[in-house]
């Protein structure tokens, strides 16, 4: 298997924990990983990525058009990111706008809806999703993160298979957490399943 | 991770001391090693890196296998004792972890471990993916032992933060310390046995080059015959492996840059016309090999950084170093090709601020309402809070390492009487080096504000335990240390306490402090908002005036502008209530 999967957002969230999720699933299914995340300063409300490479590959940046998969939690991030992704390439995209403080600043506000039209002529195969909407029963958008993981196993997009992730997420976020988490992988997953049926 | 495969290795080589200081790409070495620690090694998170480093080079006096890890500014800190252990060695095997930085992504410099190895005079491992660290920093201890000398080991971000999966014993043990054992020839440095180690280290280093000439990780890919080959080391090794696919060319990869494996690389190097070296960093193997050709007159063309093929500065990718490759011996590389985006809408600028609700913003806040329309200098330092530079605070005048905020100020005070001089420092950075800073200024008379920004907690780094948190890294309760009471007793004239989401009583005391001689100090006591249960987020009411000084004023990540109203986002606020403070009609509600 060979899948170089993109996520790119802003820091705050949640991008790490499911590079990490995806990094453990491959790792638990047998595959090499390599991968790279953005750490530190550059995560307090700056533009983030990870990288997350299973299999084939040698270094933990994915070169440009590669990635098999683009899991953006942010319209613009995603448009930024566009370089990356491969010609036939999937991008799972959040449909909510994260206003960086210099546009307020500038009085400006900027708009989701350009960033994402613009994906759809470009890319193929666009999912977009709502954190609000897909969220209001998890009580905070902050679980939006495994959501977009949800949605991204159920379309088939990463390679791996469905029980591992579970396990993967069951392991690595903290006890309290758990049964809220693998509650919002499921809403994910059902999200694609009811949009791929449409 | 590599920060855990790092952490694994030195376990699984018997470790029996951790210590060190926060700093990202470094941190993640520390926790893995406590999660996985069963109460056998000793782990701590120290006061500095010169501390961990001092630590460290006891426990290893007495036998015990030990390792010290930081960022590669954290050497600088730790050099200090790093330069004299070199002379007086070791006997307990002592691995130095510096994970540099290229970019820099999270650093002030991009300085190179590699160099202060050579200007130690000691060895250095340079790991290309996190598989090779976790076995190469096992035999960094071996080697440490043999010739009983610090080690240094010179991870980079990419490793740090990457990840593989490593086979690892079914448990860890500390390899037997047979105990501290006095010998004051040996470990008392002295200017007569500094002459006489240093002889021992001339004469030990080419031995080591020689031994390093047959190390696994000093590896040659590609035609043997080859007339053009490429030098690396690190990470770029692993890019390079993709991008010179199809080629013929000659792949010479270095995982010990000092002692240069001499040997070997004479023999890598056999037939070769022309070099091109790819390394991140500074041109260390572009100008050791330039030596190497000199000395022994190889009829070699070298190209890199020197000639202006390599980038000096940034860090490497398959991406940059592609047309470099191309350019030298022709690509067949199959990357994708990026499309053409010169049609997308325009991107938003998005530099990292400090987060919604971070009680650093109305530290700052207060200090800017205290003083406006006075002369002013704001010496910032090394936290999240450097980010009180961005607009609208515009708070940070000067910033340069570690603690040095607090000495600056005095400085600008000399030059400067007329103003008022502040430095603003977090907890953890106050311990690790802004103490010495404060008694300077008190015994040479400077004036100064002090602003301590204390949130328990070193949060830049993932909210490391300090000194003042009350807590350890291995989770043992402790007694806080309590900076109030340090500063009291180091005779601070003025010391206020107060919570900086009080914006009225935060400005008051600032002023206080601010007109009041010699040196005094702010407390500004909020924890970090990453760490408390967020509140409910703030309500604009129907009598907002659409002025948006509260945009204008704090610049809160939590506060846009929705439909041309302010408005609030509901994700990103805590309900710190800051932004309410600021409205000059009571529109905000928290």
């Amino acid at each position: 298997m060979n899948k170089d999967i993109l996520l790119c957002g802003v820091g705050g969230q949640g991008i790490v924990l499911v590079s990490k999720l995806l990094a453990a699933s491959a790792m638990a299914a047998g595959e090499t990983v390599h991968s790279a995340e953005t750490i530190g300063m550059a995560q307090r409300g700056g533009s983030v990525t990870s990288h997350v490479r299973i299999g084939g590959s040698y270094s933990p940046l994915i070169p440009s058009g590669c990635a098999s998969l683009m899991l953006a939690f942010e319209p613009g991030e995603a448009v930024r990111n566009l370089p990356l992704l491969r010609k036939d390439g999937t991008v799972i995209v959040s449909n909510t706008a994260v206003m960086p403080v210099t546009a307020s600043l500038s009085g400006g506000s900027y708009q989701a809806e350009p960033m994402l039209e613009f994906l759809t002529k470009r890319v193929k195969k666009v999912i977009t999703a709502d954190p609000g909407e897909l969220c209001a029963e998890l009580g905070s958008v902050r679980y939006f993160n495994v959501v977009m993981l949800g949605i991204a196993l159920a379309a088939g997009a990463t390679g791996l298979p469905e029980e591992i992730v579970r396990e993967s997420v069951k392991m690595r976020v903290p006890e309290k957490f758990r049964e809220i988490n693998a509650k919002a992988l499921t809403i994910g997953e059902e999200y694609y399943k009811s949009i791929a049926a449409k | 991770m590599g920060n855990g495969a790092i952490a694994l290795g030195a376990l699984s080589a018997g470790v029996g001391l951790i210590a060190g200081y926060p700093g990202t790409p470094s941190s993640e070495i520390i926790e893995t090693a406590a999660k996985w620690n069963d109460g056998s090694v000793h782990i701590e998170w120290s006061v500095n890196e010169k501390a961990a480093l001092e630590v460290a080079a006891a426990a290893s006096y007495s036998g015990m296998r030990s390792l010290v890890t930081m960022k590669q500014v954290g050497l600088n800190v730790a050099s200090d004792p790093l330069m004299s252990l070199a002379y007086v060695g070791v006997e307990g095997g002592l691995v130095v972890v510096s994970a540099d930085d290229p970019g820099p992504i999270s650093s002030q410099t991009e300085q190179d471990t590699r160099r202060f190895a050579e200007f130690a005079r000691i060895p250095v491992f340079d790991p290309a993916t996190p598989e090779e660290a976790f076995q190469m920093i096992q035999d960094a201890f071996a080697v440490s032992e043999k010739y009983h000398t610090p080690v240094l080991f010179r991870p980079t971000t990419r490793v740090c933060h990457g990840y593989a999966a490593v086979e690892i014993p079914e448990q860890f043990s500390p390899k037997p310390a047979p105990g501290f054992k006095k010998d004051t020839a040996r470990w008392v440095i002295f200017p007569r046995s500094s002459y006489l180690n240093h002889v021992r280290i001339e004469t030990r280093n080419p031995e080591l080059g020689r031994e390093f000439s047959d190390y696994r990780y000093n590896t040659v890919e590609g035609a043997q015959n080859a007339e053009k080959a490429i030098l690396t080391g690190g990470v770029s090794y692993a890019y390079l492996k993709e991008v010179i696919k199809g080629t013929d060319v000659k792949l010479i990869r270095v995982g010990t840059p000092f002692p240069m494996p001499e040997n070997f690389l004479l023999k890598a190097l056999a037939g070769v016309k022309e070099l091109l070296c790819v390394e991140e960093l500074s041109p260390y193997l572009e100008e050791s090999v330039q030596k190497l050709a000199g000395i022994h007159h190889l009829p070699l063309t070298i190209r890199g950084k020197r000639t202006g093929d390599v980038p000096h500065a940034g860090e490497n990718s398959a991406d940059s170093l592609r047309p470099i490759v191309a350019a030298f011996v022709g690509s067949n590389f199959d990357g994708g090709k990026a499309p053409d985006l010169s049609d997308a809408p325009a991107l938003p600028v998005r530099p990292p601020v400090l987060c919604a609700g971070c009680p650093h913003r109305a530290s700052f806040y207060a200090v800017k309402v205290a003083m406006k329309g006075k002369k002013a200098n704001f010496c910032g330092d090394i936290g999240c809070y450097t980010l009180g530079n961005a607009m609208p605070l515009d708070m940070v005048d000067t910033c340069l390492c570690m603690g040095a905020g607090v000495t600056m100020a005095q400085g600008l005070h000399w030059a400067n009487p007329d103003s008022v001089n502040f430095a603003f420092i977090g907890d953890s950075t106050f311990f690790a080096s802004g103490m010495t800073g404060v008694v300077n200024a008190l015994y040479n008379n400077a004036k100064m504000v002090l602003v301590l920004l204390d949130n328990s907690t070193t949060a830049m780094t993932g909210h490391q335990p300090n000194p003042g948190t009350g807590k350890t890294m291995m989770g043992d309760i402790v007694a806080k240390i309590d900076p109030v009471k340090i500063l009291e007793g180091m005779g601070v004239s003025k010391i206020r306490v107060v919570n900086p989401l009080d914006l009225k009583a935060a400005v008051e005391a600032v002023r206080d402090c601010a007109e009041t001689d010699g040196v005094t100090a702010v407390i500004f006591r909020s924890p970090c908002i990453a760490g408390v249960k967020p509140g409910k987020p703030a309500e604009i009411a129907e009598n907002c005036i659409q002025c948006k000084k509260c945009i204008r004023e704090i610049g809160c990540p939590g506060l846009v502008i929705r439909d041309g109203k302010v408005a609030v986002d509901e994700s990103l606020c805590n309900g710190c209530g800051l932004c309410a403070q600021v409205c000059p009609t009571g529109a905000i509600r928290v």
